[in-house]
């Protein structure tokens, strides 16, 4: 049986660190757009810690919820791209194929998430930054989509490893980067067909949720409800 | 029809393409300039990265869009007004349908140039087009894009052959009337035509089989341009009106901007005994049925939006209501109600210049209603945390004037290539051919009983 990656995202855990959105932009080689830009709303992070503020002061909660590309089963964003540069793939990714993609932000419109970030320019890396690109990961030139892969990169080594290995894979021996650098332990990841692996394991759980399941795109990130009111 | 009276129309008609004073090159040089700047607005864009138009996340499509929607929309003018006035056969149409098909067939060209230049890639536009290559890679047809490329390359396609097509006794009888270098282009463009018996009845089945089947075209092209929007999980896009209210719309516009190129042509080139008042009061009546047509659709838009009150439909729909985009929600209402209603429903104000005020106000809030489709909805998407805003850069912005001046310079030198009014047609409505067939005999009885 092929792969079915997944990933919960515990509530009750996250502390809105923020170390998750850091490793996805070193992991990634994801464009740092500098200031002028970010606050014209063109910072890619292709996974962010959404901040939600709940009640009237003083008696306020903060809430944070991570949120990366959900990879849904059915997802809004492939039936709309005119050049299959966003499909899916035999293990249920969506993928992006950045060579593909002539970027008529179709998919972004369509994704009800946000999810997906488009390079209005080249990226630049003020040196010495330049050499610390991951050679796993392309460099996405001006005019395309890009978002989260669940670090792909990872997955493909992780399984090649295996199969020059002749073993099966094991539950937790791929780590995207949002969930290695997750301190509290909010994020796991891995394969939904094996019913017996931890993200298997907390998709079942009764705390969780789909992020706008109403919609019916099929997440495959689970959301842990918080229950206790911090 | 008086020898005279055929004398009259070829030398009113042909006179723009004969003599040429210097107001029409400053014309053609004021607005080839600002289309040059608008070329070079998308070349700075391009040069310098995207990010020089007002695109930002999440509002990934913003005024090219709205031009593309607006453009495409204004196309529906002509092919459109003309098949169904051909084939009702209304007598008033004659001098109305080349000016209406020549709006269809440059809105067209300028329409289909956005999706071009809103690409992040425009260099790698040809990969919409299902042509063969090595790697065997095909369009996606299950995107409404691509739907798109194929809806307008054959409505372009259609409406460009129904505009050429009663263009060829034209181009004849100039061919006959010049020497020189216009008598070899005319008649070159006039294909051998000798007006036959034959060739007209070819001419004349070809127009009719033309005009059955350029309507359901039309109809198809802007309900599919709606498809971009109602194909997309989007709240305030995936409605099944969609269809018919951006076709009701796009006629809605096309009619506004026949009336004002009419208006201008009557002007400019003192075309008073050919364009009367009545053909601004009758295409005056069918704005004012269209401007209805729209009220009642975006009523009912509204009232269903309001009445389901689904979370997400609600934010964009009090974003246009009473939010940030309620000044250019209403400023639109009465750009296509209130001030149009009353000018075209009153007789008195029902005239050229009244027509023309209602058109030019239709256009602007046309304009502003594909806005209004496109921005409010992207900017409030599900996730609150993800909303944001638009404000267009200065490349759309000049780009979108640009569009304005192209139309405006393709009109200029097709109204002096060309005489914007088919002469054969006028001769045809005063007057039966000299040699008549039976069945010719028969038509134009037809004709004469009804003007």
């Amino acid at each position: 049986m092929p792969h079915r990656w997944g990933m919960t995202v515990d509530l009750d855990r996250c502390t809105g660190c923020g170390a998750c959105v850091t490793a996805c932009h070193a992991e990634n080689n994801i464009a740092v757009v500098g200031d002028v830009q970010a606050a014209k709303s063109r910072a890619m992070h292709w996974i962010r810690v959404e901040r939600y503020w709940e009640g009237d002061f003083p008696d306020v909660r903060l809430k944070f919820r991570p949120v990366m590309c959900q990879q849904c089963d059915a997802a809004p964003c492939e039936p709309v791209c005119p050049t299959y540069a966003s499909h899916h793939t035999d293990e249920g990714l969506n993928a992006q194929v950045y060579n593909r993609c002539i970027g008529t932000r179709y998919c972004a419109n369509a994704c009800p998430y946000n999810v997906r970030f488009f390079d209005f320019y080249n990226p630049k890396w003020p040196r010495p930054l330049h050499l610390q690109l991951n050679p796993d990961v392309s460099v996405r030139e001006v005019g395309v989509m890009e978002k989260c892969t669940f670090c792909v990169q990872r997955i493909s080594a992780a399984e090649i490893d295996a199969k020059a290995e002749k073993r099966e894979l094991k539950d937790g021996e791929i780590e995207p980067a949002c969930v290695q650098s997750c301190s509290a332990k909010a994020l796991v990841f891995g394969d939904l067909n094996d019913p017996e692996s931890e993200v298997s394991r907390l998709s079942r759980s009764t705390r969780g949720a789909k992020l706008l399941e109403e919609l019916g795109t099929l997440p495959k990130v689970t959301y842990l409800a918080r229950q206790t009111q911090v | 029809m008086k020898e005279a009276t055929a004398k009259r129309i070829t030398d009113d008609l042909l006179r723009p393409l004969l003599h040429t004073s210097w107001r029409f090159f400053l014309l053609v040089a004021v607005l080839g300039g600002i289309v040059l700047m608008g070329g070079i607005a998308w070349m700075y864009q391009i040069w310098n990265g995207f990010g020089e138009s007002g695109k930002r996340w999440p509002v990934f499509w913003g005024f090219y869009i709205t031009n593309f929607v607006f453009w495409i929309g204004i196309s529906h003018a002509g092919t459109l007004i003309s098949a169904i006035l051909r084939l009702v056969n209304a007598g008033w149409r004659r001098p109305v349908t080349r000016c209406a098909e020549v709006i269809t067939a440059f809105a067209l060209m300028i329409g289909a140039m956005f999706p071009i230049i809103h690409l992040g890639r425009p260099w790698l536009f040809f990969w919409l087009v299902p042509y063969p290559n090595q790697r065997l890679i095909w369009p996606n047809f299950r995107s409404p894009l691509v739907w798109d490329f194929f809806a307008i390359s054959t409505y372009l396609t259609g409406s460009v052959l129904f505009l050429l097509l009663p263009m060829i006794p034209d181009f004849a009888l100039v061919r006959d009337k010049t020497t020189g270098f216009r008598r070899k282009f005319y008649g070159a463009l006039a294909l051998g035509w000798q007006g036959t018996t034959k060739q007209w009845h070819r001419l004349e089945s070809a127009m009719q089989i033309m005009a059955i089947a350029i309507i359901p075209v039309a109809v198809s092209v802007h309900t599919i341009v709606s498809f971009d929007f109602s194909m997309a999980p989007v709240p305030g896009w995936h409605s099944t009106i969609f269809g018919p209210y951006f076709v009701a719309g796009a006629i809605f516009s096309g009619i506004a901007a026949l009336i004002i190129a009419m208006a201008a042509l009557r002007k400019f080139l003192h075309l008073e005994d050919y364009l009367h008042p009545v053909h601004f009061e009758n295409l005056g009546k069918l704005l004012l049925m269209m401007s209805l047509l729209w009220a009642y659709f975006v009523f009912a838009e509204r009232l269903t939006t309001w009445y389901g009150n689904g979370t997400s439909e609600m934010n964009v729909f009090w974003a246009t209501q009473d939010g940030g985009y309620s000044p250019l929600y209403w400023l639109m209402v009465v750009c296509n109600f209130v001030i149009p209603f009353p000018i075209l429903s009153l007789r008195k104000l029902r005239t050229v210049t009244g027509c023309v005020i209602a058109s030019c106000s239709v256009v602007v809030g046309m304009w502003l209603e594909r806005f209004l489709i496109i921005v409010p909805t992207l900017s409030h998407k599900y996730l609150t945390y993800s909303w944001g805003s638009y404000r267009p850069g200065p490349p759309e912005i000049m780009i979108m004037i640009s569009t304005f001046a192209a139309m405006g310079l393709l009109y200029t030198i097709f109204s002096k290539l060309v005489p914007i009014i088919s002469i054969w047609e006028l001769k045809v409505g005063e007057h039966p051919f000299p040699i008549e067939t039976a069945a010719q005999v028969k038509e134009h009885a037809i004709l004469r009983t009804n003007p």
